[in-house]
C-alpha cells in the first residue's frame, strides 16, 4: 500500500490524517509546533479556513483545536493513509 | 513560626489555573509586577488542613520550557529560581486539562524534568468524563512518578482532593527539594513526546473524538462568511448595550450627584461651598456617572474571554491584521485596549516578535478606551438627538463610528509603521483555540470587581486631585471676568490661539490641560470650569445642557474627533515608556497622536462649518 504524504496546509476541509514528520529547515518553529502539541502519530483534521486566502487554518489535533497560518502548517507532514 | 511555603501554579493556558486560584484563595489576590518586567505576578494565600501558611503564585500559561515571549520566559524563570531575589517555589502545581491529556502530556514531562517537587493537577475531569473520556489515574501516577490529583476547579468539591493530600505532598516535597536544570532541543522534545504518547496510550482507557459542542460552535463561529458577520454583530451589540442599558442607572447617579450638589450649595462660607459643589462634587460626579457603561463594557470583554470566544475573534481577524502588518494575536491586546490601553499594552508581551510588539503598542492607544466613553457620552448626549434610525439608536451609531475611526486608523498606522520604521518579518501565528466553556460566575464577579475597583480608585485619587487643583487654579485670583482672570484662564489664553482653528473655546482649552492626567478628567474639569463661571440657573442644569448653550455643533464634532486620537493619558504614556524602554518611541507615539488629533479635529471642524453654514 502506498503512503499518501502531504503537507498540513494542502489538506482540504475535513480531510484527516496522522502527523508523520516535520520539515527540517525551520527548527525554531518546529520546537514551537511540538510544544503546542504536534507529534508523530497524532491525528490531525482541517476544521476550517479563513475567508481571505484560506488562512488562518483551524486544525483539530487529537482533541485540541489549533489555529495556524499556511507557512506554519506547511512544516507539518501528514500521512493520509486511512 | 514556620516560614510560609510557596506553591507555583504552572501549565498551558486555559487549564483553569485562575479559577482554581480564586477558589483556593477566596479571590483575594495581590497583583504586582516581577522586578524589571511588567509581567503580572498574582499571589494569594491559604492555609492547609495542618494549618500551614501557603503562598499561591499564579504564573502565565506556558506550553513548555522553550517559551520565547516575555511572559513565558518569566514563568520559566520563576519556577527555576532564576528570578533575582526570589527563591524557587517549594512545590509546582502542574495543571493539565484532562480533555487535552494526549496533546499536552509532554509538557508535564518537560516540567517534571526540571527535577523540582511537583504535583499534577488533572483539571476539568468533569468535562472529560462528560465527553466520555476515561483515565486511569493510578497508572498515570505510576508512569509519571509524581502525585496526580483529579480535579474540577470550578467546584469546591473538585478542589478538595488536592486540599486533602496537600500536607503529605508538602512533607515529601520539603524533604526532597530537587535541583533545577533546563535543556530542550527539538530532538529531546521529540523523545519526550513519544514517551508522553506512550503513557497517554496506556492511561486513557476510553476516549472519544473532540468536544462535539466546540466542533459545532466552531462550524458556526469560524464559518468563513458567517463568522465575521457574527463577530461584527457581537461588537455592535456590545456598543449598543453600553448605550441603551446604562441609561437608567446613569440617570440615578446623575440625580444623586445633583442632590449632593444642591446640598453642598447651602454650606457656608462660600468658598467651601464652591470647592465642595463646583470642584469636588461636579468633578467626581461627572466621571462616576459613567460607571454603568464601563461595567457593561468590561462585562462583555470578560465574558468573551472566559467563554473561549476571544481566541476565535483573533482567528477571524488574523488575515486582516496580517495585511496591516500585525498578528492575529495582537487582536487580544487591542481588544483589551477598548477597556484601557494600559493592560492592553501589557498584554502585547504575549507577542514574540519585537517589531510586532512595538507596532501593537504604538497603535494600542487608538483603540477607544473606556476613559473616552465619558467624553463621548457627554458630547453625544448634548448634541446628537436620541432618535432611532431604522432599528438603531442614533447615539449608538455615532459612538460606533467613533470606535470604527479608531480601529481603521490603527490598521492604517500599523500598516505604515510596518512599511517604514518597524519593517521586517512578521511573527507566525500558532495558538490553541480553547474549548467553549460556560463562564464561571465567581470568576466573572471577581474579574469585574477588580476592574471596577481600579476605576473607582482612580476617581478617588487622580481625578480628585486634578479637580481640586483645577478648582484652585480656576478660582484664583478672582477678577471681573471670572475664570478668564484666574491662573487657569491665563494658561488657557496662551493656548487658545493654537486651538482656535479647530473650534475649541477658552473653557475647553482650560479643561484640556488637567485632562492630560487621564481622558475622563476633561469631563470632570469641564464640570468644574462651567460650574465656576456659570450663573445659578445654568448650574441647575446638567453639564450636557450647559454645553448645548456654550458650544456649536462643529465645535462638538471637532472635540470628538480630537479625542479619537489625542494621547491624553499619563498612565498610558508612562506604560509605553516602560514597555518599549525607549524615550524615542514614547515621544514618537505622543507626537504622532497629537498630530493626528489636530488634523482630524481641524478637518472635522471645517467640514462641519461648511455644512452648517
Amino acid at each position: 500500500m502506498s503512503t499518501k504524504r502531504r503537507k498540513l496546509n494542502e489538506l482540504k476541509r475535513h480531510e484527516a490524517g496522522r502527523v508523520c514528520g516535520f520539515a527540517s529547515h525551520n527548527d525554531a518553529m518546529v520546537i514551537k509546533l511540538r510544544e503546542i502539541g504536534f507529534a508523530e502519530g497524532d491525528e490531525v483534521e482541517v476544521l476550517g479556513r479563513g475567508l481571505i486566502g484560506g488562512t488562518p487554518i483551524s486544525v483539530r489535533l487529537n482533541q485540541t483545536v489549533i489555529a495556524l497560518r499556511i507557512p506554519e502548517a506547511g512544516l507539518v507532514e501528514v500521512d493520509l493513509t486511512p | 513560626m514556620a516560614r510560609e511555603l510557596r506553591l507555583a501554579m504552572i501549565g498551558a493556558p486555559n487549564t483553569g489555573k485562575t479559577t482554581f486560584f480564586n477558589g483556593l484563595t477566596g479571590g483575594r489576590a495581590k497583583t504586582a509586577n516581577y522586578p524589571g518586567v511588567t509581567v503580572e505576578r498574582r499571589t494569594g494565600h491559604f492555609r492547609t488542613p495542618h494549618d500551614r501558611a501557603v503562598e499561591l503564585i499564579d504564573l502565565p500559561g506556558i506550553y513548555g520550557l522553550a517559551g520565547r515571549t516575555l511572559d513565558e520566559r518569566v514563568a520559566v524563570d520563576a519556577i527555576t529560581g532564576r528570578i533575582e531575589g526570589e527563591a524557587p517555589p517549594d512545590l509546582l502545581l502542574i495543571f493539565l486539562d484532562a480533555t487535552h491529556l494526549r496533546t499536552h502530556l509532554h509538557s508535564v514531562l518537560e516540567l517534571k524534568s526540571l527535577g523540582r517537587p511537583a504535583v499534577l493537577v488533572l483539571n476539568m475531569m468533569d468535562l472529560a468524563e462528560r465527553d466520555g473520556t476515561k483515565i486511569d489515574i493510578e497508572a498515570l501516577e505510576k508512569a509519571l512518578g509524581i502525585p496526580v490529583i483529579p480535579s474540577n476547579a470550578a467546584r469546591k468539591s473538585g478542589r478538595e482532593a488536592l486540599i486533602r493530600r496537600i500536607d503529605d505532598i508538602l512533607d515529601d516535597a520539603l524533604q526532597n527539594p530537587g535541583p533545577g536544570h533546563i535543556h530542550i532541543s527539538a530532538r529531546e522534545l521529540k523523545s519526550l513526546q513519544s514517551e508522553a504518547r506512550a503513557i497517554a496510550n496506556s492511561v486513557i482507557l476510553h476516549e472519544t473524538g473532540m468536544n462535539t459542542l466546540t466542533r459545532r460552535l466552531d462550524n458556526i463561529f469560524l464559518h468563513p462568511l458567517l463568522g465575521p458577520i457574527i463577530l461584527a454583530s457581537i461588537l455592535f451589540l456590545m456598543f449598543q448595550a453600553v448605550y441603551s442599558w446604562a441609561n437608567i442607572p446613569m440617570d440615578l447617579i446623575d440625580g444623586f450627584f445633583g442632590f449632593l450638589h444642591d446640598q453642598a450649595k447651602q454650606i457656608r462660607p462660600d468658598w467651601l461651598s464652591s470647592l465642595l459643589a463646583d470642584g469636588i462634587i461636579a468633578g467626581i460626579g461627572s466621571v462616576l456617572i459613567f460607571l454603568p457603561q464601563i461595567l457593561i463594557l468590561f462585562a462583555f470583554i470578560l465574558l468573551l474571554e472566559s467563554s473561549g470566544y476571544m481566541g476565535r475573534a483573533a482567528f477571524l481577524m488574523d488575515e486582516l491584521m496580517r495585511r496591516a502588518g500585525l498578528n492575529g494575536r495582537a487582536f487580544i491586546p487591542l481588544l483589551s485596549s477598548f477597556a484601557c490601553a494600559v493592560p492592553g499594552i501589557m498584554a502585547a508581551r504575549t507577542i514574540e516578535s519585537e517589531r510586532d510588539r512595538l507596532t501593537t503598542i504604538m497603535v494600542a492607544p487608538l483603540m477607544t478606551c473606556s476613559a473616552r466613553l465619558p467624553v463621548y457620552t457627554l458630547v453625544i448626549a448634548a448634541f446628537i438627538p436620541r432618535e432611532k434610525v431604522w432599528i438603531f439608536n442614533q447615539q449608538g451609531l455615532v459612538i460606533f463610528t467613533l470606535y470604527l475611526s479608531g480601529i481603521l486608523s490603527a490598521l492604517i498606522v500599523a500598516f505604515i509603521l510596518r512599511k517604514t520604521v518597524t519593517k521586517g518579518e512578521t511573527q507566525p501565528l500558532l495558538m490553541e483555540l480553547p474549548s467553549y466553556k460556560l463562564p464561571q460566575l465567581w470568576d466573572f464577579v471577581l474579574g469585574l470587581w477588580q476592574r471596577i475597583w481600579i476605576f473607582l480608585r482612580r476617581a478617588g485619587t487622580v481625578i480628585f486631585t486634578a479637580v481640586v487643583a483645577l478648582w484652585v487654579l480656576a478660582s484664583f485670583p478672582r477678577g471681573e471676568n471670572g475664570i478668564r482672570d484666574s491662573f487657569a484662564g491665563m494658561v488657557g489664553r496662551v493656548l487658545e490661539p493654537i486651538f482656535h482653528p479647530i473650534g475649541f473655546n477658552l473653557e475647553t482649552v482650560i479643561a484640556l490641560v488637567p485632562g492630560m492626567a487621564a481622558r475622563e478628567v476633561v469631563v470632570a474639569a469641564m464640570g468644574t470650569v462651567y460650574a465656576l463661571q456659570g450663573n445659578e440657573e445654568e448650574i441647575a442644569g446638567s453639564l450636557s445642557q450647559i454645553l448645548q448653550n456654550a458650544w456649536t455643533l462643529p465645535s462638538a464634532l471637532s472635540f470628538l474627533a480630537w479625542y479619537v486620537f489625542a494621547p491624553q493619558c499619563f498612565a498610558t504614556i508612562a506604560m509605553v515608556r516602560r514597555e518599549t524602554n525607549s524615550l524615542n518611541w514614547t515621544l514618537f507615539m505622543v507626537g504622532y497622536l497629537f498630530a493626528l488629533a489636530y488634523i482630524a479635529a481641524f478637518i472635522t471642524y471645517r467640514v462641519a462649518l461648511a455644512f452648517t453654514g
